[in-house]
């Protein structure tokens, strides 16, 4: 389960308010897009989603709870550029999370602890497409070969909540074709809660079960950092494929 | 054969050649000058020929001291690398901890870095009175120079490398469960290693210029001290050598960096495919 409520969120930065009045209940299960124009405070939103800030006024509950002050394995991102480490290959890359969990004193695995990790690890570098890479650094790989390293590396820690802050932006548009595909069917298969921001409407409309758009609602000429965005939109979308999982049956 | 000459390059004779050829020049250059002085005074001592050069050469670096027993150029040589690599591995341990304590920990940086910042602007060799006063005359106090002199430039060169680090990697590192320690040691150390090894590099010149001072003003042995004990003879074909022998020895600590940073760190400069 990853229900996730948004109880009356203020965001506030000295002499500007960037969200205000945000309320929002998400379903286990459901892939949101976060849609808006630049500066509209939707990656403000993913931020405080993943606790790189607090925000000023209000919560976001994740199963009920707070969400915990720093970011942690429950929830995973994947960042538009610099999402994976440069000086680890492919396996290295991704048996991360389970090295961070078992090794508290060197963060590394060794013998056959190891070798049972890299096991588990080759299964989602193969489920993402990278098995032919798997020795590979980063700087060897394409962008989208770097973006499927960076969403293996989180989904390996099967977190609750998977981020996603514009990921396929740079991205040609074959590769971004393929990336739909590929995170449809993981989201699909993991039943994890998503959220994506992105500036590419068309992307937001094929992937999403639901679209967020951010926007101000109140302008006051005089004073540009008077008023903070709020969502101006929240809509479920019928999904055209068969829905993963019915919110509520998936357990 | 294009006709902008910024587009004509040298093949790899070429290279070979138009590299070798200010060496080869120079040598020349002193040795040509070297003999019109000796022609015209046999006893100058300011550009000792080659038959000079060699006797003081052999005398130094192949015929034991007959005093002391021992060979003197390696002798002074092994007691300026003993100073100069105890110097330098203080102040890449001491650069490498504060580095990253203060690059890391919000903390940390906000208490040390003003006062490192002031530190690093005190000239070490003004210090060098108090630390032959602290320290005595001995090993300890040339080492603790080179260590003064070269560990603030590190310990700033590396907390900028750190604070230069995506702020996104140290973001995922967390969301992958990744304490601070475990940040450390497996997203942090790693990146910055290479810098670590480029800060020494760039350490080595003013590593040498602490060793040579510390050595011309108290020592008994010793590259510099050897350099600055000739001046008072004017033996040109010792001090020469030495001043060479010192370069050769610079550079190929240069060399071995650069080729551990490249054995090391594959990742730096993998082949693209």
């Amino acid at each position: 389960m990853s229900r996730v409520s948004v109880r009356n969120l203020w965001m506030e930065y000295p002499g500007q308010v960037v969200l205000e009045r945000v309320n929002l209940d998400i379903a286990s299960g459901e892939f949101v897009v976060l849609l808006g124009p630049s500066g509209c405070g939707k990656t403000t939103f993913l931020r405080l989603l993943l606790s790189m800030e607090r925000p000023t006024r209000g919560q976001i509950l994740l199963d009920g709870e707070a969400l915990p002050g720093e970011p942690g394995p429950d929830r995973g991102v994947v960042f538009q550029r610099y999402s994976v480490f440069p000086h680890l290959t492919v396996v290295e890359n991704v048996i991360l999370r389970l090295e961070f969990a078992s090794s508290p004193l060197f963060g590394k695995l060794f013998g056959a602890a190891r070798r049972r990790a890299i096991a588990e690890a080759d299964r989602v570098v193969a489920a993402v497409g990278l098995d032919a890479a798997r020795d590979k650094y980063p700087a060897q790989l394409s962008g989208g070969m770097q973006q499927r390293l960076a969403i293996a590396q989180s989904l390996i820690g099967k977190p609750k909540l998977l981020m996603l802050d514009e990921p396929f932006g740079a991205l040609d548009p074959g590769t971004k074709l393929q990336m739909y595909e590929l995170i449809t069917r993981l989201w699909r298969d993991e039943k994890m809660t998503i959220f994506m921001v992105t500036h590419d409407l068309k992307e937001g409309f094929t992937l999403a079960t639901r679209v967020l758009t951010f926007d101000k609602v109140r302008i006051d000429p005089q004073a540009q950092g008077a008023y903070g965005a709020t969502i101006t939109y929240n809509l479920p979308l019928t999904p055209r494929r068969p829905s993963p999982a019915p919110p509520g049956a998936a357990s | 054969m294009p006709s902008r000459i910024i587009n004509r390059r040298p093949g790899r004779a070429g290279l070979v050649l138009a590299g070798a050829l200010p060496f080869v020049l120079a040598i020349i250059c002193y040795f040509v000058f070297s003999a019109l002085r000796q022609a015209d005074n046999p006893n100058d001592k300011l550009l000792p020929g080659v038959t000079a050069l060699g006797r003081a050469i052999y005398a130094a670096a192949i015929v034991p001291d007959v005093r002391t027993g021992q060979i003197q150029l390696w002798a002074d040589t092994l007691s300026s690398l003993r100073r100069l690599g105890l110097g330098l591995a203080a102040a890449t341990l001491l650069g490498l901890v504060f580095g990253v304590a203060t690059g890391v920990v919000p903390y940390l940086r906000a208490g040390l870095s003003p006062f490192i910042a002031v530190l690093s602007m005190i000239p070490p060799m003004a210090v060098l009175p108090i630390l032959f006063i602290v320290f005595g005359l001995d090993e300890l106090s040339k080492i603790v120079l080179i260590a003064v002199g070269v560990t603030p430039f590190l310990i700033r060169d590396l907390a900028l490398k750190v604070g230069d680090l995506p702020n996104e990697l140290l973001i995922k590192a967390q969301t992958l469960g990744a304490s601070t320690w475990q940040i450390i040691l497996r997203v942090v150390l790693p990146q910055i290693a290479p810098r670590l090894i480029d800060g020494v590099r760039l350490s080595l010149g003013p590593a040498w210029l602490f060793l040579i001072s510390a050595e011309a003003i108290a020592a008994s042995d010793g590259l510099g001290y050897r350099i600055f004990l000739m001046r008072r003879y004017l033996a040109m074909e010792i001090i020469l050598p030495y001043v060479a022998w010192m370069t050769l020895l610079a550079f190929l600590m240069d060399w071995v960096l650069r080729r551990i940073s490249r054995r090391l760190f594959p990742w730096l400069n993998a082949p693209e495919t």
